[in-house]
């Protein structure tokens, strides 16, 4: 079974970079299965990535059952289509392609990147269609995946970072799945006809993305992503996720031996495809999202030797996604460093950046946009954003003049619309503190 | 390492990644896109023509790593690394990294025990900006006691967050001061604590003075670029440093090790952890020798794919590992470990997941491999040299990596035919010859419950066997 990739990290890290440079050219249309497809050609080098999207992530769990939509993605390929779980792996290995599977509270799918040439491009296909329509889920394979994962939690519950982003989480989501975090008791009530039952509700054409980037024409592109999508299951309709309510200003210590004290402050902040994506962007550059030029690494870092790491970081999702500013620090100055990175946050709140500042993020970010796109495998990233949550497919192309006509005002606005004090929540876990 | 993966053998976070990437890294980027060429101060430059994006990697590499460093030291390379970016006469501290987010970029830098590394990724119009500034601070560092003082700390921070807080690693740090006795890769490439604690801007400075200079280093580009004009550009920003000699490099040598070794190590976890570590050759001779090559043709048939043996048989059948996965890179300066390692599976001890790990080296010892095993090696293989071009980034590690252990980046190509020749009478043969307990070092972690742990300094314990 492929082990869950850091799904999250890359959709902070693509919102971190947003950006692309003009010249790509996306094309879209809906399959007959009804699933909408987004294409990139690309054929500089013999290979084709695709990337099956479906709205079937962790925020579609139902209640008492976290962990169900990771655990059926995680099954997808123990058996499919009369194939058993080694014969898949087997076969994926001759065709020299690489499987895998990922998922966050929003998505949850699986990504193939083979070689361009017919015969191993469509073998390799043939095993995507009966992994995504004809998963076996069977029991031997159920059983010890349930119990792997209960394993890799009650270990991560062990990890001083693994505690903070799960406190982190529920207390900026009282009461809303994205709160939610699968426990060792939500996966062991699991069952397997739970997981048959997820598959088939949520793996659905009408509720799939197809993602394609790579050397493929346009033809072949629309048959293959009939082929992948014309068997899968009927579904049920999406019926969205919850509305978020904003949470009170706390702040919550766990204890834990570790040396350094893991701190997050954070809320939920911002909708995907919310016009104040730009000049949050642009601000949270300034603050803490531009690396070594940022104010939080300037100060907590850089002049006081307080973290080796410290951001803040916009991770937008469907429903308001994390506004969070984190660091890490020994934990007998936890209580300064947290004190600092706090007063960074306020003045920038009352103030925003300076005029240089923002000139220095809008020109970073929209220069860095050939970076953020000069490979396949950082496109297909975009693609299935824009894909995912019906953004433009212009979306890279306005990029620079979206962020060009940012201006400090703009950031001042929009900060002060998604980042309200009122509602932010401190979690610092490995604290001497009570 | 000031923001990415550090010291990349020997931290081993993406452990179970590593087999196929050292597999993978070892398939490579030699053709007829690349250029090289020296200057007269001794700097070699190497270039990649890579034109699908308007973008190029610039890389500068130093032949000094951790195990250049002496006992008392250990850490000195990498918090010299940290001090690279703290500003020369013309560049303020902090300047460096402010030039290279203007056109753009992003920059890093990383520590291993055999090299330091330095990079930026841009679009392709900053490059001879960026070799202005590498060139800059190849020969204008200035280390002063202030900025040291406050770095260190950064230092200190990054050992906690690294290593003191994270139990596989100690574990690892623990079994690299077993395995070795005398060699320098029993030393921690972030440095003890201690080691930190009592450096000065005074060591970070002489090092600098000691090991950074054209002869000593060398430039990789890879990106949109044409050669020669990189050549030229070289010439003249890396040009005008004048070379001056280095010291006399110690030869290591490690006491043969007769007798298996074991290590305990305590922290806060629920599952435990193992790492078992044989005396592995390294690859010296790259057209004659054989063991390197089959070492690491077996150690892809034990871990390289999801149809491999360890995911397939101790994951999946057995259900006596949680994860499950091989280490060995035969390229580097010092000397290899094979590494086998993993957790045990809930309700299984680190003694069931050593005795399966044993009984696999066994049946391989007692019944080989088979051609299909080696043949899905080979698909591997060659998939990943077509899927390795998609990223400038992985062409230019590949080659720096390959030249840091004293090869060429020529060489890639013919590791990679090399390795399409392996038969399975030699891994047999391999698998017959190094796994021996004689040569083993195993450490392993105690899991403690959070509870009753205190607020933790590493807890290392040695015994014999």
């Amino acid at each position: 079974m492929k082990r869950l990739i850091a799904f999250t990290a890359f959709l902070v890290a693509a919102f971190a970079a947003a950006a692309a440079h003009a010249g790509v050219k996306i094309q879209h249309w809906v399959a007959p299965s009804g699933a909408r497809v987004y294409l990139v050609e690309t054929h500089g080098l013999p290979i084709l990535d695709v990337k099956v999207d479906f709205s079937a992530g962790a925020a579609y769990d139902p209640p008492g059952k976290s962990g169900l939509a990771g655990l059926t993605r995680d099954l997808l390929d123990a058996g499919a289509g009369g194939m058993d779980e080694e014969t898949l792996a087997g076969k994926f290995v001759d065709l020299g392609a690489r499987f895998s599977g990922g998922d966050d509270y929003d998505r949850a799918g699986v990504s193939l990147r083979t070689l361009s040439a017919p015969d191993k491009r469509d073998a390799g296909m043939n095993l995507l269609r009966a992994i995504l329509a004809q998963p076996a889920f069977p029991a031997a394979a159920f059983e010890r995946e349930k119990a792997r994962s209960i394993a890799e939690i009650q270990e991560s519950d062990t990890k001083p970072e693994a505690i903070a982003g799960k406190r982190f989480a529920a207390a900026i989501y009282p009461g809303h799945p994205y709160g939610l975090t699968p426990t060792a008791p939500s996966v062991g009530s699991i069952t397997r006809d739970d997981v048959v039952a997820f598959h088939r509700d949520h793996y659905s054409a009408k509720r799939a993305v197809v993602s394609m980037v790579g050397d493929i024409s346009r033809g072949d592109a629309e048959a293959l992503a009939q082929r992948l999508t014309e068997a899968l299951p009927a579904g049920v309709p999406d019926a969205g996720i919850p509305p978020v309510t904003s949470p009170t200003e706390t702040v919550i210590r766990v204890p834990h031996p570790a040396s350094q004290s893991h701190i997050h402050v954070g809320l939920p902040a911002l909708k995907r495809g919310d016009p104040d994506f730009y000049a949050l962007q642009a601000g949270n550059y300034s603050l803490g999202g531009g690396g070594f030029v940022s104010r939080l690494m300037k100060e907590v870092r850089e002049k006081r030797g307080y973290a080796y790491s410290v951001y803040s970081y916009f991770s937008p999702r469907k429903q308001e996604g994390p506004f969070e500013m984190g660091l890490q620090t020994k934990r007998e100055q936890a209580d300064a460093a947290l004190k600092l990175a706090d007063d960074v946050l306020a003045d920038f709140l009352a103030n925003g950046p300076t005029e240089q500042e923002l000139a220095a993020a809008k020109k970073h970010l929209i220069d860095s946009l050939a970076l953020a796109i000069d490979s396949n495998a950082k496109l297909i990233g975009y693609v299935s954003i824009i894909g995912y949550y019906g953004l433009p497919l212009t979306y890279l192309d306005d990029f620079p003049a979206k962020m060009q006509a940012v201006t400090v005002a703009d950031v001042r606005a929009a900060f002060k619309r998604h980042v309200d004090p009122k509602h932010l929540v401190t979690v610092v876990v490995a604290t001497d503190q009570k | 390492m000031r923001g990415i993966r550090p010291n990349m053998r020997k931290t081993l976070a993406p452990f179970l990644l590593l087999a196929s990437l050292a597999f993978s890294g070892a398939a490579a980027a030699a053709n007829d896109n690349t250029f090289e060429t020296k200057l007269s101060n001794g700097l070699r430059v190497i270039v990649t023509e890579d034109h699908r994006s308007p973008t190029a990697v610039h890389m500068v590499w130093y032949r000094v790593g951790a195990m250049d460093e002496v006992d008392g030291h250990s850490g000195l390379a990498h918090a010299l690394e940290h001090m690279m970016f703290k500003g020369t006469n013309k560049i303020p501290a902090g300047g460096f990294n402010k030039a290279v987010a203007e056109a753009g970029g992003r920059d890093n830098a990383f520590t291993s025990e055999d090299y330091t590394a330095y990079f930026q990724i841009v679009p392709k119009r900053a490059l001879p900006e960026m070799m202005n500034l590498e060139a800059d601070r190849m020969a204008n560092l200035k280390v002063t006691p202030q900025d040291f003082a406050s770095e260190i700390k950064v230092v200190m921070e990054e050992r906690r967050l690294r290593t003191d807080d994270n139990p596989e690693a100690l574990v690892y740090e623990t079994l690299n001061a077993s395995a070795f006795l005398a060699d320098s890769y029993r030393r921690p490439v972030i440095g003890w604590m201690n080691d930190l604690e009592a450096m000065t801007w005074k060591d970070a400075r002489d090092w600098y003075k000691l090991w950074y200079t054209p002869s000593n280093a060398y430039v990789v580009v890879v990106g949109d670029v044409n050669h020669q004009d990189v050549f030229r550009l070289a010439e003249q920003t890396y040009g005008k440093i004048k070379p001056h000699a280095l010291p006399a490099r110690r030869v290591e040598y490690d006491p043969v090790q007769v007798g298996i070794r074991r290590a305990v190590v305590k922290a806060p976890a629920k599952l435990s952890f193992l790492a078992m570590a044989w005396k592995a050759p390294k690859l010296v001779d790259v057209d004659h020798d054989r063991d390197p090559y089959a070492l690491d043709v077996l150690a892809a048939v034990l871990d390289g794919h999801d149809a491999a043996r360890f995911p397939r048989e101790l994951v999946r059948e057995q259900k006596v590992a949680q994860t499950a996965g091989t280490q060995y890179d035969e390229t580097v300066r010092g000397e290899s470990l094979f590494i086998l390692a993993g957790q045990p599976a809930e309700g299984k001890t680190v003694g069931d997941l050593e005795a399966a790990f044993r009984e696999q080296i066994k049946r391989i010892q007692d019944q080989g491999v088979t051609p299909e095993e080696l043949e899905r090696v080979k698909t591997q293989l060659i998939a990943a040299q077509v899927y390795k071009r998609d990223s400038m980034m992985a062409q230019a590690m590949e080659m720096g990596m390959m030249e840091a252990s004293g090869h060429s980046w020529r060489d890639v190509d013919k590791i990679v035919a090399k390795l399409g020749t392996v038969t399975p009478e030699e891994v047999q043969g391999v698998a017959k010859k190094y796994f021996k307990d004689d040569t083993l070092t195993v450490a392993t972690l105690d899991p403690q419950p959070l509870d009753t742990a205190t607020p933790r300094k590493p807890a290392v314990q040695l015994k014999p066997y």
